[in-house]
């Protein structure tokens, strides 16, 4: 009886591995295209990030630690005084603050939206959720563009604020901060409002009814019941906000102008005009590792609260 | 507290948030709105109205480098949509309905990584990496714009090719093979008419997003490989005129299209 059932497992054994290499090979071709033009490059970049610069771009193979140095502290040329690297510390801050305060404006908006949609009828929430996505899977560069038309000096929400006499000028928003805050929200918005739905969707809204027969206010009930029901969905529609604004490129570079840069827009620079490659991938490296920083800490937050929810 | 309102009272409702939702919609819509109607005026203004006119269409159709931009983004997209849909179509199939197996989760890191990792550092990382390509071949064609594309359109491929894979289970094939088909002839005359519909919206999402990219684009092509979106990210520094709004109401319309049949795909699954 063992030794038969022991016979079983060895070939069960046997089909378990031919079963795991199939799937190996059938994953093979998709992992090597990744590791080609994917992960591959993050650990050349890594390299690259201890070599040192070339003069005119490119790289000298020589070992060198001057890219991480110059992520943080800055030499003067004349004197060789070391000191912190202020301009890349105001690109960093301006990056942090407008990323946060496009996250915050865009629950402000998002958290609303998506209580409206979860509160449809259910034949027709799809029909709403279709209008957010709509947006999301258009041309980012596109949506910015339509921004930069509205915001211009001669656009149309100038114009219109002239034609209504509350304005005289024009006020200049294209190519200042509050552009780039304006420009991110309107894109990631729908990245804000479908995990918020998702996690309104499932809301049991029995509690919320026995909330107010308990003679709970409407601010105590969004406060005390419905927030922290819903709080895994605010947190990961805020990391899926964070996250892309942090790393956003086209955006401050077209509705910035060049002048206001966020940290994408400073790692390009290394690769064009500044033509240091190793502060480059040394500054793309920072930003990776803020970003998976970021992510680690919402996997933790994720799956303590499944813990404690059972 | 209804009473004092008038209204019925309603666990549903919040005040002010239906409002601000309302607002929410016309502002996500508004700007797109006015870009393709813009497109559409015949005078050479972005905030005045002129009258209707299509020329600004014939205009971008007339132009050689909007020409030869279409060409390659349409070369390219379709490319790497192929290429991605069929890596992400076997890669589905590996990682779903099988017991676990050393590495899957590696296997998962590796297919979602161009979600998370920002494109700006990937885009960076494939310019360092292509550069000494470039140099040690001499090669400066599409391949490079390819192969990049290919990659980070697998996890928009294998999503949908997964999710559709999940809810079919394996009574069928095993039927199949119980019937003495080989594995390619199951696979052939089972799984893949049943997977048909979520490798379609696989390859659509595909080429929308090849479509759609900017930042890698820009940063692996070389001289004289500029796709529409770059085409536009480097006209956007100069005078703008309705060429503009057209060649973007162009490049909208297929993506809403493209999206609108995924959307219904996806419907008549459920």
């Amino acid at each position: 009886m063992t030794s038969e059932s022991q016979q079983l497992s060895v070939y069960e054994q046997a089909a378990h591995r031919k079963e795991a290499r199939r799937n190996w090979l059938l994953c093979t071709p998709a992992l090597v295209i990744l590791l080609f033009a994917a992960s591959g490059p993050l650990l050349v970049m890594l390299f690259y990030s201890f070599l040192e610069a070339g003069n005119y771009g490119g790289v000298e193979y020589r070992l060198s630690f001057d890219g991480w140095f110059n992520v943080f502290f800055h030499r003067d040329i004349f004197d060789d005084v070391v000191g912190l690297a202020d301009a890349h510390a105001s690109v960093f801050w301006r990056s942090l603050k407008l990323s946060g305060m496009t996250t915050i404006t865009c629950l402000i908006i998002g958290f609303p939206t998506a209580y409206f949609i979860a509160t449809r009828p259910r034949q027709s929430r799809n029909f709403w959720l279709f209008l957010i996505t709509i947006p999301f899977w258009t041309n980012l560069l596109i949506r910015t563009f339509a921004i930069m038309e509205l915001i211009r000096n001669n656009g149309i929400v100038n114009n219109l604020l002239i034609d209504l006499h509350i304005i005289n000028e024009p006020i200049q928003m294209l190519y200042t901060d509050f552009a780039i805050m304006i420009g991110m929200t309107y894109v990631y918005l729908p990245l804000m409002i479908l995990p918020l739905y998702a996690s309104m969707e499932k809301l049991d809204f029995r509690l919320i009814e026995a909330a107010y027969d308990l003679y709970a206010t409407r601010l105590r009930v969004l406060r005390k019941v419905m927030i922290p029901l819903i709080k895994p969905g605010i947190v990961a529609g805020s990391i899926l906000v964070f996250i892309p604004s942090l790393g956003a490129y086209v955006t401050p570079r077209v509705l910035g102008g060049g002048k206001n840069l966020m940290l994408g827009n400073l790692i390009q620079l290394q690769f064009d005009q500044g033509q240091n490659w190793p502060l480059g991938a040394a500054l793309s490296i920072t930003l990776l590792v803020i970003v998976m920083v970021t992510l680690l800490i919402y996997v933790r937050t994720v799956q303590n609260s499944d813990v404690r929810n059972g | 507290m209804a009473s004092a309102t008038g209204k019925p009272f309603s666990v549903y409702k919040l005040p002010g948030f239906g409002f601000i939702a309302i607002v929410c919609f016309v502002m996500l819509y508004a700007p797109i709105i006015i870009l393709v109607a813009y497109s559409f005026n015949s005078g050479s203004s972005l905030a005045l109205w002129e009258g209707f006119s299509w020329k600004w269409y014939y205009s971008a159709w007339q132009n050689e480098q909007v020409q030869d931009a279409t060409v390659l983004s349409l070369v390219i997209a379709l490319q790497a949509a192929l290429y991605s849909t069929i890596l992400a179509t076997m890669a589905a199939l590996g990682t779903t309905r099988t017991r676990r197996f050393r590495g899957q989760t590696a296997i998962y890191t590796m297919i979602n990584q161009p979600l998370m990792v920002p494109e700006i550092v990937t885009a960076v990382a494939l310019l360092i990496c292509f550069a000494v390509i470039k140099q040690a071949t001499d090669y400066q064609g599409l391949a490079y714009l390819v192969i990049a594309h290919t990659a980070f359109c697998i996890p928009f491929a294998y999503l949908p090719i997964r999710a559709r894979l999940e809810d079919m289970d394996l009574t069928l094939e095993t039927a199949a093979a119980d019937l003495y088909a080989t594995p390619w002839r199951s696979f052939r005359q089972v799984t893949l008419p049943l997977l048909w519909p979520g490798i379609l919206a696989g390859s659509m999402l595909a080429f929308v997003i090849s479509l759609d990219d900017v930042v890698i684009t820009e940063f692996v092509k070389s001289a004289g490989q500029d796709t529409l979106p770059t085409f536009m990210l480097g006209q956007l520094r100069r005078v703008i005129t309705p060429e503009m709004n057209a060649i973007a109401s162009a490049l909208l319309a297929v993506s809403v299209l493209l999206v609108s049949l995924i959307f219904l795909l996806n419907r008549k699954k459920s």
